[in-house]
C-alpha cells in the first residue's frame, strides 16, 4: 500500500512537471510555428535552435518591475493570476496519460486520479477558469481591463454550453463520465471522431474559445483594448496569465485527444502488447507497451497544440457579434442536432452507419430548405 | 487542555471536514459583511467551492461537480458580470435609514430562529455504517433514482425550465418602436 | 475614375449557406499557411550569414593605394569640401626624397581623419576624389562605438592593407550601369 502510494505520488509529480514543462515549451513552439508560417525562422539564439528561449523569457519576466496600480484592488489584483494558474493546472489531475503500469504484480493506472466524474471535473474547473481573468480585469481598475474581463466572461459562458452538449453526446455513446472509461471504449482505432465528426469540430472550436485563443481572443484584442484583461499587469503576474493560457491549451488538447482520438489507443496496440509481453516478459513488456501508448498520446496532444497555433496564425479575430452569433445561432443548435443524431444512432444496430445517415439527412434537410427559401426570396 | 486533546485526536477526514466547514463559514460571513459587492460574489464562490468539497467528502461526486459547474462556474460568473457593469462609486442609500435596518435585522433573526427550531426538531436518520451503500452519491445511482422513481417530477421540472427560458427570451426581446441602445 | 488596371472588384454579395459556416474559408486559409510553413525561409542569420549588398554599397572608408603600394591621396581637400557633414579633415605634407615608394603624388596627406559620428555615408567624398583615393567599402561596416575615442578614424584604420587589397566589381556608377546591362 505504501509502495503504491509512492508510485502514485511519483506519477502525479510527473504529470504536474509534464504539464508545466510542455506549457513552457509551448511558448517556444508558438514563436517558432508563427515564424515558420510567416517564412521566418523564429528564436534561435538562446542555446541550440533557441531551445533555452522559455528560460530566457521567464528570467526576463522575473526581473521586471512588479507594478500594482494605486487604485487597483490590491488583494484581488494579486490573486487573479494565481487563480488563473491554479485552475489551469488543476484539470490535468484526471487526464489518463497512459494505460496501467505493472509493478510488483499490481496494475497502477498512469493518471492523477480516476474519479467517477472525471469529465465533469474538467468541465467544472474550466468554467472556474474565467474567474482568474474576471478578477484580474476588474481589480486592475482600468476600463480596458474591465472590457477584456467582461468579454472573457460572456464568451466563456456562451461557448461552454455548446461544449457541454457536445460532451453529452460523447457521454451518451460511452455511458460513463470517467475519462478512463471513455478512453478505454475507443480501443484500437475505434475512435469517437469517426462516430461524431460534427461533435469533434464543435468541440475543437469551443475549446479554442475557452482558451481565449485566436480567432476568439477578444478578451486581449490589442487593437481595441490595449492588452485586454492584463493591460495593467507586468512582471511574473503577467507571466502567470500568459503561462496559464498555454497550460489551458495543453489541457484542452489532451481532453480533445482523449475524448475524440482515443488518447493512448492506436491501431495495432493489441498486437504490440502481445508481442512485447511475449518477447520481454509479462511485467516489462506490459510497461513498455504502456510507455508506447503514452508517447502516442503525447504525439496526439502535440498535434492538437500545433493545430491551435496553426489556427492562431491563420485566422483573423472574429467581431464580437460574429462571435456571439456563432455561439448561439450555429454552435448551440448544431450541437443539439448532433446530440439527437448520436443518441438515435446509438439505439440503432449500426451506430457508425446510422450516424452518417443521420448527418446526411440533416444536411440535406437544412441545405435543401435554405435553397428553397433563398429561391423564394429572390423571386419576390 | 481538553480542547487541545480533541484537536490532537482528530482524524484526517475530520481535519478536512473542519477545514472545509470553516472555509464555508468564512466565505458566507464574507459575503454578507464585505462592503464591496464584487468581494461578496467572490466570497460566495469560495463558499460554493468549499460546499462542493463537503459533497465530495460525502461521496456525492456528481453533486459536487454540478455545484461547481452551475453555481460557481455559471451563475456567479453572471452575477459578477452584471455587477461589473454597475457604477459602484455611488453608495446605495437603501440600507441607510433605520426603519429599513431594523426590519432587515428582525427578518433575518426570525428566519434564523425558524431554521434553528426546525433543525432541532427534525429527525435525523442515522446511517448504519454496515449496510450503507457507498455508491449512493454516485451518478449511476442518482440517474437510476431520477429516471425511475422520480421520472414525472424530473420531466416536469425540465418543462418548467424550458418555459422559463422561453419566457426570458420573450421578455428580453426588443419590441417594435422600442428605443435601440 | 479608374487610375490603374490593378484594382480588383470585391465580391459584396451575401454569403451562401456553406460560406456562412466559415468552413470553406477557414480551410482555404489553413492550406495557405501550411504551404508557407514548409516553404523556404527568407531569414538570413545575420552575423553568421551575410548577404551580398552589391558593389556600390557604402560602408567603411578606405584610402586606396596604387599597384606599387603607394598612397594615391594627394591631400587636395576636395573630399572635405564635398562632405555635407564635415566629417573629413586632413593635414597635407610635402613628399621628401626617398619617400617615392610611399606616396604617388608630390603632396600627400600626413594626417587624414574621418569622424564616424558625423559621417552619413553619402559617398560624396568618393565622387569628389580626383585621384581615385577615397572609397567606401561595400563589404565592411563601421563597427559599433563603445566610447568616444573610437569615433575618429585615422590613417591607421583607413589606408588600404596591401596584403588584403580591396576590390569590387564596379568602381564607378558607369561601371555599375554596365554591370547591370550585362546582367540583364
Amino acid at each position: 500500500m505504501e509502495f503504491i502510494l509512492l508510485i502514485k505520488g511519483l506519477i502525479i509529480l510527473t504529470i504536474f512537471a509534464l504539464s508545466l514543462g510542455i506549457a513552457a515549451y509551448e511558448t517556444y513552439f508558438e514563436r517558432v510555428i508563427a515564424a515558420y508560417i510567416q517564412d521566418r525562422v523564429g528564436p534561435d539564439r538562446a542555446g541550440p535552435f533557441g531551445i533555452l528561449q522559455p528560460l530566457a523569457d521567464a528570467g526576463k519576466l522575473f526581473f521586471k518591475e512588479d507594478f500594482i496600480p494605486t487604485l487597483a484592488d490590491k488583494g484581488l489584483f494579486i490573486i487573479g493570476p494565481g487563480i488563473a494558474m491554479l485552475t489551469a493546472l488543476m484539470s490535468s489531475a484526471v487526464i489518463p496519460f497512459g494505460d496501467t503500469l505493472l509493478i510488483k504484480g499490481q496494475y497502477i493506472p498512469v493518471q492523477g486520479m480516476d474519479v467517477n466524474i472525471g469529465i465533469l471535473w474538467v468541465f467544472g474547473i474550466v468554467s472556474l477558469g474565467v474567474y482568474g481573468i474576471l478578477i484580474g480585469g476588474w481589480a486592475s481598475n482600468n476600463k480596458y481591463s474591465l472590457y477584456g474581463a467582461i468579454r472573457a466572461a460572456s464568451q466563456n459562458i456562451s461557448y461552454e454550453l455548446a461544449m457541454g452538449i457536445t460532451l453529452l453526446s460523447v457521454i451518451v455513446v460511452t455511458g460513463s463520465l470517467s475519462i478512463r472509461t471513455i478512453v478505454g471504449l475507443q480501443h484500437g482505432i475505434d475512435w469517437n471522431i469517426f462516430y461524431q465528426p460534427v461533435g469533434f469540430l464543435i468541440f475543437v472550436t469551443c475549446s479554442l474559445a475557452e482558451c481565449n485563443r485566436t480567432p476568439f481572443d477578444l478578451p486581449e484584442s490589442e487593437n481595441e483594448l490595449v492588452a485586454g484583461y492584463h493591460t495593467e499587469y507586468g512582471s511574473m503576474k503577467l507571466g502567470l496569465y500568459l503561462f496559464s493560457e498555454y497550460v489551458n491549451m495543453f489541457i484542452s488538447s489532451a481532453i480533445i485527444a482523449s475524448l475524440f482520438l482515443g488518447a493512448y489507443n492506436y491501431p495495432g496496440m493489441d498486437f504490440v502488447h502481445s508481442f512485447l509481453t511475449g518477447k520481454l516478459g509479462e511485467s516489462f513488456g506490459h510497461n513498455l507497451a504502456t510507455v508506447l501508448g503514452i508517447l502516442v498520446y503525447i504525439l496526439k496532444i502535440f498535434f492538437f497544440i500545433f493545430v491551435f497555433m496553426w489556427v492562431r496564425w491563420t485566422l483573423p479575430r472574429f467581431k464580437y457579434d460574429q462571435l456571439m452569433n456563432m455561439a448561439w445561432k450555429w454552435m448551440m443548435p448544431l450541437s443539439i442536432v448532433n446530440l439527437i443524431i448520436v443518441a438515435a444512432a446509438e439505439l440503432s444496430p449500426y451506430p457508425l452507419l446510422f450516424n452518417y445517415i443521420g448527418l446526411a439527412i440533416f444536411a440535406f434537410l437544412y441545405f435543401g430548405s435554405r435553397t428553397v427559401y433563398n429561391n423564394k426570396k429572390s423571386k419576390l | 487542555m481538553h480542547f487541545l486533546e480533541i484537536i490532537k485526536n482528530l482524524s484526517l477526514v475530520q481535519w478536512a471536514f473542519y477545514f472545509l466547514s470553516i472555509l464555508t463559514l468564512y466565505g458566507a460571513l464574507g459575503t454578507i459583511l464585505s462592503k464591496n459587492p464584487i468581494h461578496s460574489v467572490i466570497y460566495l464562490v469560495v463558499t460554493f467551492f468549499s460546499i462542493s468539497g463537503i459533497y465530495i467528502m460525502l461521496n456525492a461526486q456528481f453533486l459536487a461537480a454540478v455545484n461547481v459547474i452551475v453555481y460557481a462556474g455559471a451563475i456567479m460568473v453572471l452575477f459578477l458580470f452584471v455587477l461589473m457593469f454597475l457604477n459602484l462609486k455611488e453608495e446605495s442609500t437603501e440600507m441607510k435609514t433605520s426603519p429599513m435596518l431594523i426590519a432587515a435585522v428582525s427578518t433575518g433573526l426570525l428566519l434564523g430562529l425558524i431554521l434553528i427550531a426546525t433543525i432541532r426538531k427534525a429527525e435525523i436518520t442515522r446511517v448504519n455504517y454496515n449496510d450503507f451503500d457507498p455508491n449512493t452519491g454516485l451518478i449511476e445511482t442518482l440517474g437510476m433514482v431520477l429516471y425511475k422513481n422520480y421520472m414525472l417530477p424530473f420531466e416536469l421540472v425540465s418543462v418548467l425550465f424550458l418555459v422559463a427560458m422561453s419566457g426570458a427570451i420573450l421578455l428580453g426581446k426588443r419590441e417594435k418602436g422600442e428605443s435601440h441602445f | 475614375m479608374q487610375l490603374t488596371n490593378r484594382s480588383k472588384k470585391t465580391d459584396k454579395s451575401d454569403l451562401s449557406v456553406l460560406e456562412k459556416t466559415y468552413f470553406p474559408g477557414v480551410a482555404k486559409g489553413m492550406a495557405i499557411t501550411l504551404k508557407h510553413f514548409f516553404s523556404k525561409k527568407a531569414t538570413i542569420r545575420y552575423p553568421e550569414e551575410k548577404r551580398y549588398l552589391g558593389p556600390v554599397f557604402r560602408g567603411h572608408h578606405i584610402l586606396k593605394r596604387d599597384e606599387a603600394g603607394r598612397e594615391r591621396c594627394t591631400a587636395c581637400g576636395l573630399c572635405a569640401v564635398a562632405c555635407p557633414a564635415e566629417a573629413i579633415s586632413m593635414v597635407a605634407a610635402e613628399r621628401v626624397k626617398g619617400e617615392e615608394h610611399l606616396y604617388r603624388e608630390e603632396k600627400y596627406a600626413a594626417n587624414y581623419e574621418v569622424n564616424m559620428l558625423r559621417c552619413i555615408f553619402c559617398g560624396l567624398c568618393e565622387e569628389a576624389c580626383p585621384k581615385q583615393a577615397v572609397y567606401l567599402r561595400h563589404d565592411k561596416f563601421v563597427p559599433v562605438f563603445t566610447s568616444r575615442d573610437q569615433v575618429i578614424y585615422g590613417k591607421d584604420q583607413l589606408v588600404e592593407d596591401m596584403d588584403n587589397r580591396y576590390t569590387r566589381d564596379a568602381w564607378t556608377k558607369e561601371d555599375m550601369q554596365e554591370l547591370w546591362e550585362k546582367q540583364k
